[in-house]
């Protein structure tokens, strides 16, 4: 079906609901590099003007890739919550954006099964920053594994201490140095340079025993393919959280050489492991828009649908955390600054909006047109936004996948500015090894001599006293 | 803490200075308040400047050719089908595919079966060409002799990415072609070659089809060394009708360089982290 809208003398013509969303989409470089780019700044905003008519119940009745040629189309509306639609199937997306702007946390947890991504990425389309950031901080997601992720007022750091060869040495000192920051709270996680079970075996062990020694209430996780993980698994290695990158079609999945029941299998297989204390949520996804393209396995749909049919795959394994990896793939999806901030608001948007725990890795390579103070401008957006988690690297320089992200010190920042707090249980481990004061700021003779004397591998002195 | 704590003394002379020696990672930078000093903002400053004039210098391909001339190669220059760096920037594609009168001169060029092609492209890093190629060449230069291999015309291509040697490769009638390129520079290299190897080129070739050795600069793999491991692949490549991800760099645990997460080609093809 064709959909139309006139401006004027003009009658701006979009092909099918595809089209019509992609047209709609701020502009950005992935969309152009597809061919599927709004070619004139009036054709997008008829085809916003366009999309705002349509009612939500058109999208959930027209899957963009057909229910027959992708499982993620079927996950998607096998798993949609009719009851929880019911409320909103009435609207049109222009209705749907203020009832969003007007909804309590409450409603907005009671809708979330209901809403697909197709649904999610058309309103946030539609959607100016401010309201990105509004809608999303009413949304509640809470997650736990061995803290609680998510709560109203708080920001979790993951640590990424990753080291070019995988230097049991390099990587301890790197995540000694972040927990003197107060970082670590999401997740410790390393990025391997190895992808052998054995090298991998290695580093989990050493995650175990560092966060063990010092009892420190997080989770660690090798951030390697979901197959690897299996077999270290099936090895009895010590396994807190599963990690894959996840995409939005079933061809790009197939690409990472990942399926939803492989997914399932490592799934159910961390959850035997029962390693959580407080909670038993244990996947940890990645994602990014652009990996479809990427893939060439975009059936010509936006690369921002795309990525909220990503968290579609997410959704089902009640993932501690999810991470989109807003500028790592390259300037020929987010081309600057500017494509960077507004996916990276999307993505969050899109992703609370379904009820998913979203962090974002503030980031971006050094062919794109951007530098630290666009990151500093998309952090301080995020944290307004109630964002999850965001990356905490060594002075955001990530020497091993040759990126730059935000730092140790950049979610000092973020925490002073907005008043955010860490995860409860590891602001008062911190407070209790007597690293931060009450309010959570760092103390200026911090512990992390004993950090260090305590770190396997950094000293022969053993135990911490806390 | 108190003060009786006697891992205090260590404290007192610096752990992190020894720690940082243990990672290339910017840790133990210090703080002031919650942010970072003055100095440390200043460093990472530079590196990014550094690393953006790696992407943005435009290359300087007669400059280039001269220097690989005076080696004994003969050269051609050529033009990948992007215009300018913000093109290349956003249209990998075009970066793959000749411009329209660099395929003629190829076309309109009587050429005999060889050995080898050779193609230097500026990908990500003008510098690491400028600095890295003909030094690499050099290196290569007695693996090429000693083996007897004959080799095209060094194509030196502007605004190029790695698989658009693949036609060039098929036009210059090669049975392998090995693309010199600059690496997408991370904050602490920017002047990192990568060299690409592939078999019975031709467009259309899939990354998995490739063999890369990775990080060639003065502070990474040496030329002599990455011209070893070339010569390692081209002959097995030969041998065996393949390259790419069947083909492993067995040159040697010896000689085996720092290993990298991944190859960090140019930039265009790296969708997932794992």
């Amino acid at each position: 079906m064709t959909y139309r809208h006139v401006v004027g003398p003009k009658t701006h013509v979009f092909a099918d609901l595809a089209a019509l969303m992609a047209k709609a989409t701020p502009l950005r470089s992935g969309d152009r590099l597809a061919g599927i780019a709004a070619e004139s700044a009036e054709e997008g905003m008829a085809a916003r003007w366009c999309l705002s008519e349509v009612p939500l119940s058109e999208i959930l009745a027209k899957p963009l890739i057909p229910y027959e040629e992708d499982d993620v189309t079927r996950l998607i509306l096998d798993t949609h919550d009719a009851v929880a639609f019911k409320e909103i199937a009435h609207l049109t997306v222009g209705d749907f954006r203020e009832f969003l702007i007007k909804a309590s946390s409450e409603t907005l947890a009671r809708i979330s099964p209901g809403i697909t991504p197709e649904i999610a990425a058309a309103v946030s389309k539609i959607m100016r920053h401010q309201d990105l950031i509004l809608v999303a901080r009413k949304c509640r997601v809470v997650t736990k594994f061995r803290n609680t992720i998510g709560l109203p007022g708080r920001l979790s750091v993951r640590l990424q201490p990753n080291h070019p060869t995988d230097d049991a040495a390099g990587i301890t000192a790197a995540i000694v140095d972040g927990l003197s920051y107060g970082c670590g709270d999401a997740v410790i996680g390393l990025n391997p340079a190895s992808d052998s079970v054995s090298t991998l075996g290695g580093l989990l062990h050493l995650f175990d025993d560092l966060i063990q020694r010092l009892a420190i209430p997080t989770q660690g996780c090798i951030l390697t393919h979901v197959t690897t993980t299996l077999e270290a698994m099936n090895r009895g290695l010590p396994v807190d959280l599963v990690f894959q990158s996840i995409a939005g079609t079933q061809k790009a999945n197939a690409s990472f050489g990942v399926t939803l029941p492989i997914l399932k299998e490592a799934h159910e297989a961390a959850l035997a492991l029962k390693r959580g204390t407080v909670g038993d949520n244990c996947m940890y996804f990645e994602t990014g828009q652009g990996s479809a393209l990427s893939a060439n396995a975009h059936h010509g749909i936006d690369q921002q649908t795309l990525e909220a049919r990503a968290y579609a795959v997410a959704r089902p394994f009640r993932p501690l955390l999810v991470n989109t990896v807003v500028g790592f793939i390259g300037p020929e999806y987010l081309y600057d600054g500017r494509e960077i901030i507004r996916a990276g608001l999307e993505d969050h948007f899109c992703g609370k909006l379904m009820g998913l725990p979203l962090g974002c890795d503030v980031c971006y390579t050094n062919h794109a047109e951007a530098d630290q103070n666009d990151m500093d401008t998309l952090l301080t957006l995020l944290g307004a936004a109630g964002c999850t988690f965001v990356m905490g690297i060594p002075g955001a320089d990530d020497v091993m996948l040759n990126y730059q992200s935000t730092s140790f010190h950049d979610s000092l920042y973020v925490r002073e500015v907005l008043g955010l707090k860490r995860a409860p249980e590891f602001e008062a481990w911190l407070e209790q090894i007597g690293l931060t004061d009450r309010d959570g700021a760092l103390l200026p003779e911090g512990p992390s001599a004993r950090l260090i004397a305590a770190a396997p591998g950094l000293s022969d002195r053993k135990g911490i006293a806390a | 803490m108190s003060a009786e704590d006697p891992t205090m003394d260590d404290a007192a002379i610096d752990p992190w200075a020894r720690l940082s020696r243990l990672t290339p990672a910017r840790i133990g930078l210090g703080r002031a308040g919650t942010g970072m000093p003055t100095i440390e903002v200043l460093r990472f400053g530079l590196a990014h400047a550094q690393a953006r004039d790696a992407v943005h210098t435009p290359m300087d391909a007669a400059e280039v050719a001269s220097g690989i001339e005076a080696l004994g190669y003969p050269t051609l220059v050529l033009d990948s089908a992007a215009p300018d760096r913000a093109t290349y920037l956003r249209r990998p594609d075009l970066g793959r595919t000749l411009g329209e009168d660099s395929a003629k001169i190829l076309a309109e060029r009587p050429s005999e079966p060889v050995d080898l092609a050779i193609v230097v492209a500026d990908g990500l890093s003008a510098r690491a060409v400028h600095e890295g190629a003909a030094g690499f060449l050099a290196a290569f230069k007695a693996h090429i002799d000693k083996a007897g291999w004959s080799v095209a015309p060094v194509v030196v291509a502007r605004q190029g990415r790695v698989a658009l040697g693949d036609g060039i490769g098929a036009a210059l009638k090669a049975r392998a072609v090995a693309v010199l390129i600059g690496e997408r520079p991370g904050l602490s290299s920017p002047d990192s070659l990568g060299i690409y190897l592939t078999l019975d080129p031709r467009v259309g070739r899939s990354d998995a089809e490739r063999n890369c050795i990775s990080n060639v600069r003065p502070a990474g793999l040496s030329h002599d060394l990455a011209a070893f491991k070339l010569d390692w692949l081209l002959r097995e490549a030969f041998v065996r009708g393949i390259t790419g991800v069947n083909l492993k760099d067995g040159s040697g645990p010896a000689l085996e360089p720092p290993p990298r997460q991944q190859a960090l080609e140019d930039g265009s093809d790296t969708a997932s982290r794992t």
